[in-house]
């Protein structure tokens, strides 16, 4: 390679290692706070302000959902701490128990009052006959 | 012999020529194998034990999703040729691919919505996935016009490529989004490592559109690139003659 265009490919390095090295402390630095939820561990050892809108995210323990009229309240789990989440509206399809959820609310008291609440799905596609078969 | 290869086909004069030759094969193959494998995926195949009939709207999704970060990538390597070898074909084709590669995250942004309403229930959340990839909308649209408000076609050039190279940094941020930060968005199904989480009835249409897909969308960016050519030489008398 002659001199010239050896140049100008450690230029295109310098350039990538300086601008990736910047994304990288943007990244690092941000971390967490490009979270889309809380887990219920994390929001444990946290305190939010009662008017400060959160979002947790986890899945709805099996057997939790209680519905008395247009009441819904459930506990989300991520298998070791648990989160108790009041109501009102309407749920998405896919909302099950089991299953992942993200829900937006207001965390008061160990209870989150949510405005929203947003089902999660994993990257598992399957046809419903042979479930049980890969079901591990 | 590949030197050779490739300096002849470097010369856009050659790269039209061969694109005439093989644009109606690459066309016509393509949208066999897309239709084809799209009414495979729509019809004959079962919708899925979570999902329903919803799922289905990844045959649209996952193509246009992989050929938006792909096409990002194939600028990518045009900058660095142009920027070592001063090629002039490969700062062409940067402009070319561009809108094509808006065109498909628009796609992959407006099926990814359409998915997520009777998904999730939302039709936008801010999660790193989704934001990562309107950030890379944004920066194609930016590459765009940034170009065009050039007069100066050898400066464009030469800014174009240095800031593709830069932006392309978010590609791997887009790619590991879902495994660096919690989103709403799933993880991949379909990696380099593991077995894929889709069914193999329902994995194999999909294969089949990526691939009809990504034929479709070279065909786009070969007549998008036969126009910056003629465009960008229309002094030269092979222009003159060919048009």
């Amino acid at each position: 390679m002659n001199p010239i265009r050896k140049k100008r490919v450690y230029n295109i390095l310098t350039v990538l290692l300086f601008s990736v090295s910047g994304i990288a402390l943007i990244l690092f630095s941000l971390n967490s706070k490009l979270d889309y939820f809380f887990t219920p561990t994390e929001l444990m050892n946290k305190t939010f302000p009662i008017d400060k809108r959160i979002k947790l995210g986890g899945m709805v323990l099996n057997g939790s959902v209680k519905r008395a009229s247009s009441n819904i309240s459930f506990i989300v789990t991520d298998y070791t701490n648990r989160i108790n989440v009041e109501y009102e509206g309407i749920l998405p399809d896919l909302f099950k128990e089991d299953s992942g959820v993200v829900v937006l609310g207001y965390l008061n008291n160990q209870t989150v009052y949510a405005e929203e609440v947003l089902a999660k799905h994993d990257e598992n596609y399957m046809p419903p006959n042979i479930e049980v078969i890969n079901d591990n | 012999m590949i030197k050779k290869f490739i300096h002849q086909f470097a010369s856009p004069k050659t790269f039209i020529s061969k694109v005439d030759t093989y644009y109606n094969f690459i066309f016509y193959s393509a949208l066999l194998i897309y239709v084809l494998s799209i009414i495979w995926g729509i019809l004959f195949t079962p919708e899925d034990f979570v999902q329903g009939n919803s799922f289905r709207i990844i045959y649209l999704h996952v193509p246009a999703s992989f050929l938006s970060q792909s096409l990002y990538l194939a600028m990518g390597i045009c900058s660095i040729t142009f920027l070592i070898w001063r090629v002039k074909l490969a700062a062409y084709l940067i402009v070319a691919i561009a809108p094509i590669g808006a065109m498909a995250t628009f796609i992959a942004l407006i099926s990814g919505s359409i998915w997520g309403i009777p998904t999730w229930g939302t039709w936008w959340q801010w999660d790193a996935r989704i934001t990562s990839t309107l950030i890379l909308f944004i920066m194609y649209l930016g590459l765009i016009s940034l170009h065009s408000s050039f007069s100066n076609y050898e400066k464009a050039d030469k800014l174009l490529s240095w800031l593709v190279i830069v932006g392309a940094i978010n590609i791997p941020i887009i790619k590991k989004s879902v495994d660096w930060w919690s989103t709403l968005h799933q993880s991949a199904s379909i990696t380099l490592t593991d077995k894929p989480t889709i069914d193999p009835v329902m994995l194999y249409p999909l294969i089949g559109t990526v691939i009809g897909f990504f034929g479709l969308i070279i065909c786009l960016v070969l007549l998008s690139s036969k126009n910056q050519i003629l465009i960008r030489e229309k002094n030269k008398s092979w222009v003159k003659d060919y048009v």
